[in-house]
C-alpha cells in the first residue's frame, strides 16, 4: 500500500516558468530592436539553434530523455540571456561558441537542470569576455546615432561577414558603451560633466540603453506578478547598487556618475530581474537572497568603479553563486515554534 | 461573515474545496450492516484488551473491548448481536496489514444496553476520568488519541484556554461542517461540558471562512454562552492544532512543547459532541459522521456504526462511478489509499474518497528539483523543505535532522506547489522512518554494548571471586594440616601415655 499524498497539485511546470522568463524578455528585446536594428533577433535565433542541438548531443551522450529537458526551457533562456549579453554586432561564432560553452561548461559538467553551481549565462559571457575582449566590448551604435546610413542588411552582413562591409560603415557601427566611455575619459583626466555632455548619453545613462532597460524593466515587474521571482533579489540588489553609487557621487560628483546613473547602464535591469534571480545558482532563504542581490550590487559597482572591465556583473554573479551553500546555511530562516 | 482579527502563518495553500459535493444532502444514516468488523486497535496507544469471546450476546453500547493502560480506549458493540469471531482481519491503515478485530453478527434488535448519564457535576474528578476511560471517546478529527487524556489537569500547568476545532481544512471532507449545520447545540453542550471539566476560563471556537451555514448555527447555539467563535481564513492547513492556535491567538506553540504546556487544549467539534452524548444520553462512541465523496453517485455524508465494512457506506452514497474503485481514507492532501473495500469504518474515518483519474490524475514525471524555493514559501511550518529534500535523497540524515525534519508536520503543501513534481512528503516520510530505525538500532547497539561489558564484568568478577575462594580453601587446607598435625601429636602423646599406664599397670 502506498501512501502518496497529497493527490493533487497546482504548480506552473518548470516548461511554463521558464516561458514566462523568456515572455518578459520581449518588451526589453523589442526595444533593443528599435534602437540597434536586427542583429540581436539574429543572435537570438543563433542561440536558440545552438542551445537545442548542443543540449540534443549531451543528453545523448548522458543518456537522458531529450523531450523532458529540451522542453523545460531553462537551456533557451540562458541562451537568450547571453544573446542580450553580448555586442549584437558580434560575429557569429561569438554567440555560437559562447552558447556551447555556457551549456557544457556552465550546465550540463555539473549534472544538468537544477545541479550547476554557477550561472550558465554568466559563464558562457565571462569565458567570452576572457577569450575576445575585443570583440566583447565593441558595442553598436544606436542607430539615430549613425554618421553613415547602415541598412538592416548591413546588420546582418556585419554578423556573418564583416568583410562585405565598408570600413567607414563598420566604424560608424561600433561605439563604446557608456560605462566603458566614462571608464577610459576618466582615465584621460576628463571631468565627468564634459565626458557626460557627449552624444551617446541620453536622459540619465546611454542613449537608447535608457529605453531597453526600461523594456526589461517591465518584463521584471511581470515576473514579480506573476510570482516568478521574489522581490527580494530585485530589491535588495537595486537599491543597494543606488544608494552604494549615491555616496560615492555624494562625495566626488566629478568622478563618480549618478546613481541613477548606475541603475539604468549596462546590465543593471536584466542583472536585478533576469541574471540573479537564477533559482538553481541562488540562494534560497528570503535572508539569503537580500545578501545574495546586496553584495552582488557592491562588487558590480567597485568593478565598474575601480576595475579593468567596464562592467562587472558577470564576475560578480559567479564569485556570489560560490558563496550560495555558505549563504543558505548562515540564513536558515527561524522555524515555527523554535526560538 | 466576517473575518475576525487573525495571525497569518507562513505559507499555506488554497486548493480548490470540492465541499459542496457532499453538502447537498443532510446526515444520513446507514442500515445496521450484516456484520460489523471491529479492530481492537482505534486509537492511539495500547491494543484495547479483549472482554468477550466468539458465541458472546452483546447489546449496543456494551463494552466488548477496555481500555489496557492509561494510553489507551474503550471499545464497545455498535448494536446488539452475537461475536461471532475474533480474528486478523485487513484494517484500513497506510501499512494495509491485518490486525484483530471482533466481529459482530448483529441481530437487527439494535437493543441498548441500559444506558447510564453521568452525573458529571456532581462526582470528583478522579471518578470522571474513571468514567471516561470507559467512554471509548477519541479525537474524531482523526488523530484518536483518547479523551480521557487531554481531560486529564495537570497541577502544575492549568488549562486556561479551550480551543474547538472547526476549521475542517482538508478539502472534500464536511463532516464536521454537516455536524456543526445540524447538530450545533450538541457541540455547543459538548464544549460547554468540556470547558467545565477542564477549568478552562475561555473556549474559542475556530472555524474557516467556507463554512457559512455551520457558522450560523454555531453562532445561534452559543448566543446565551460565553463560548467565542472565530472566523479564520480558509487556509490549508488551518485544522492543524498548532497552526490554529497561532491563527486564533498569535502563540507559536513551541516545537518541544504541547499547546497544554501553555494552558491551551484542542478538541475536534466531534469529539466534544461525543462528550456531550456520553455525559448527559450515556451513549458511549459507537458511531460517527463520515463523508462519503469523490466519484460515488451520491456524494453524502453518512451517521455510521464503527465496524461497518466501507462497502455498505459505497453502496448506500449509490456506488461507484469508476472501474478502478480506489478509495482514498481522509482528505487528498494528507489521506492514503484504502487496501480494500471490505476495511471497516473506524473512529479515524471521517472521509472517504472514490479516486478518479480527473479528480486525482496520476502524478505527472518527476523533473530535477531547480530550487526555486515555492515549497519554503509554502511550508507553515517555515522549514526549508528544499534543503530537507536534498538530505533526505542523499541519505545525509544527520544533516535532514538538523535543518529539523521532525518539526515537518507532512501536510503536503511542498507537494502541492512543486513544480518539479517532486513527491517531497514520501521523501520525509522516509528519511523520518530512517533516522528513527537507526535511533532504536544504535540505541540496541548500546544496549547490546551495555549488556556486553556488563557480562564481561560479571565473568572477571566471577573469575576472581573463584580466584579468591580457592586461596581461601588453599589456606583453610594448610590449617587443616597443621590442625592433624597437632592432632597426631596428640594422638602420639596420647598414645605415649597409653603405652605408659599399659606398661605401668603390667609392671
Amino acid at each position: 500500500m502506498e501512501n502518496r499524498s497529497p493527490y493533487i497539485v497546482n504548480a506552473p511546470s518548470i516548461s511554463i516558468i521558464m516561458l514566462k522568463v523568456l515572455l518578459a524578455l520581449i518588451p526589453g528585446i523589442i526595444l533593443y530592436v528599435y534602437v540597434f536594428g536586427l542583429g540581436v533577433i539574429i543572435n537570438i535565433l543563433l542561440a536558440s539553434i545552438t542551445v537545442v542541438l548542443t543540449e540534443s548531443a549531451i543528453l545523448t551522450i548522458r543518456k537522458l530523455p531529450i523531450k523532458p529537458f529540451i522542453l523545460d526551457g531553462s537551456g533557451l533562456v540562458a541562451a537568450w540571456l547571453l544573446a542580450l549579453s553580448i555586442p549584437s554586432i558580434a560575429p557569429w561564432w561569438i554567440i555560437v561558441l559562447g552558447t556551447i560553452l555556457c551549456i557544457i561548461f556552465g550546465k550540463h559538467l555539473y549534472g544538468g537542470l537544477g545541479y550547476n553551481l554557477f550561472n550558465p549565462a554568466m559563464v558562457g559571457y565571462a569565458i567570452l569576455l576572457i577569450s575576445f575582449p575585443s570583440i566583447m566590448t565593441h558595442w553598436q551604435t544606436p542607430s539615430n546615432l549613425m554618421i553613415v546610413d547602415a541598412s538592416w542588411l548591413d546588420q546582418i552582413k556585419v554578423i556573418f561577414n564583416s568583410n562585405l562591409l565598408s570600413k567607414k560603415t563598420l566604424d560608424a557601427m561600433t561605439s563604446a558603451t557608456p560605462l566603458d566611455y566614462i571608464k577610459t575619459q576618466l582615465s584621460l583626466n576628463q571631468p565627468l560633466a564634459m565626458i557626460q555632455h557627449d552624444k551617446i548619453f541620453g536622459f540619465v545613462s546611454g542613449r537608447g540603453l535608457e529605453l531597453i532597460n526600461l523594456g526589461y524593466l517591465a518584463g521584471g515587474l511581470y515576473m514579480l506578478k506573476e510570482k516568478i521571482i521574489s522581490w527580494h533579489l530585485p530589491v535588495a540588489f537595486l537599491t543597494t547598487l543606488f544608494f552604494s553609487a549615491w555616496l560615492f557621487n555624494f562625495f566626488a560628483p566629478d568622478t563618480f556618475a549618478s546613481p541613477l546613473f548606475h541603475v539604468m547602464s549596462g546590465g543593471s535591469i536584466l542583472c536585478a530581474f533576469f541574471i540573479i534571480t537564477d533559482p538553481v545558482s541562488g540562494p534560497t532563504t528570503p535572508r539569503g537572497k537580500i545578501y545574495f542581490g546586496t553584495a552582488i550590487a557592491l562588487l558590480v559597482l567597485i568593478i565598474r568603479l575601480f576595475g579593468g572591465y567596464p562592467e562587472g556583473i558577470a564576475f560578480a554573479v559567479l564569485l556570489l553563486n560560490i558563496c550560495v551553500p555558505l549563504i543558505d546555511s548562515l540564513t536558515q530562516p527561524r522555524i515555527f515554534g523554535h526560538r | 461573515m466576517q473575518l475576525n482579527n487573525f495571525f497569518k502563518f507562513n505559507g499555506g495553500v488554497q486548493p480548490e474545496e470540492n465541499k459542496t459535493l457532499s453538502t447537498g444532502l443532510p446526515i444520513a444514516r446507514l442500515p445496521i450492516p450484516k456484520k460489523l468488523i471491529l479492530p481492537l486497535r482505534q486509537h492511539v496507544g495500547q491494543v484495547a484488551k479483549l472482554k468477550v469471546k466468539p458465541g458472546d450476546q452483546v447489546l449496543k453500547g456494551q463494552m466488548i473491548a477496555e481500555a489496557d493502560g492509561s494510553v489507551s480506549a474503550a471499545i464497545h458493540a455498535p448494536t446488539s448481536g452475537k461475536v461471532i469471531k475474533i480474528s486478523q482481519e485487513i484494517i484500513p491503515h497506510p501499512s494495509g496489514l491485518p490486525d484483530f478485530c471482533i466481529t459482530i453478527e448483529p441481530d437487527f434488535k439494535d437493543t441498548w444496553i441500559e444506558k447510564k448519564p453521568i452525573l458529571w457535576k456532581k462526582i470528583d474528578r478522579t471518578q470522571l476520568i474513571e468514567a471516561f476511560i470507559k467512554s471509548g471517546i477519541v479525537g474524531l478529527g482523526g488523530a484518536v488519541f483518547p479523551a480521557h487524556m487531554k481531560l486529564r489537569i495537570r497541577q502544575t500547568q492549568p488549562i486556561s484556554t479551550l480551543v474547538i476545532n472547526a476549521a475542517e481544512c482538508e478539502p472534500f471532507i464536511t463532516c464536521d461542517d454537516i455536524l456543526m449545520r445540524e447538530r450545533a447545540d450538541e457541540i455547543i453542550q459538548g464544549a460547554l461540558i468540556t470547558q467545565t471539566i477542564l477549568g478552562a476560563k475561555k473556549c474559542v471556537v475556530g472555524i474557516e471562512n467556507n463554512k457559512i451555514e455551520a457558522y450560523e448555527a454555531l453562532k445561534k447555539a452559543a448566543q446565551e454562552t460565553s463560548i467565542e467563535i472565530r472566523v479564520v481564513p480558509t487556509l490549508y492547513p488551518s485544522g492543524d492544532a498548532k497552526r490554529l492556535i497561532y491563527l486564533l491567538m498569535g502563540i507559536e506553540t513551541p516545537n518541544d512543547k504541547r499547546s497544554t504546556d501553555l494552558g491551551i487544549q484542542v478538541f475536534n467539534v466531534a469529539t466534544v459532541a461525543a462528550i456531550y452524548r456520553y455525559l448527559e444520553l450515556g451513549e458511549p462512541s459507537i458511531s460517527r459522521i463520515v463523508t462519503i465523496t469523490g466519484a460515488v453517485k451520491t456524494p453524502q455524508n453518512f451517521e455510521v456504526l464503527f465496524g461497518t465494512p466501507l462497502s455498505d457506506l459505497i453502496d448506500a452514497a449509490g456506488g461507484s462511478l469508476t472501474k478502478q474503485k480506489k478509495f482514498i481514507m481522509g482528505g487528498p492532501m494528507m489521506g492514503f489509499d484504502l487496501p480494500s473495500i471490505d476495511v471497516p469504518v473506524t473512529k479515524a474515518m471521517n472521509c472517504v474518497i472514490e479516486s478518479s483519474p480527473e479528480l486525482f490524475p496520476a502524478p505527472k514525471p518527476v523533473m530535477p528539483c531547480i530550487r526555486c524555493a515555492r515549497c519554503a514559501d509554502a511550508c507553515p511550518v517555515n522549514l526549508q523543505p528544499q534543503e530537507l529534500y536534498w538530505f533526505s535523497k542523499s541519505s545525509q540524515l544527520e544533516k535532514a535532522r538538523e535543518y529539523n525534519l521532525f518539526d515537518c508536520i507532512e501536510c503536503g503543501c511542498c507537494s502541492y506547489v512543486c513544480p518539479s513534481n517532486i513527491p517531497l512528503v514520501q521523501f520525509y516520510r522516509y528519511a523520518k522512518s530512517e533516522i528513527i530505525a537507526q535511533d532504536k538500532s544504535k540505541e540496541a547497539a548500546n544496549t547490546a554494548r551495555e549488556r556486553n561489558e556488563f557480562r564481561l564484568a560479571r565473568i572477571e568478577r566471577e573469575k576472581k571471586e573463584r580466584a579468591e575462594r580457592h586461596a581461601q580453601k588453599a589456606l583453610g587446607a594448610q590449617d587443616k594440616e597443621g590442625q592433624d598435625e597437632k592432632k597426631s601429636t596428640i594422638a602420639a602423646a596420647m598414645e605415649r601415655v597409653k603405652q605408659n599406664q599399659q606398661e605401668n599397670i603390667k609392671n
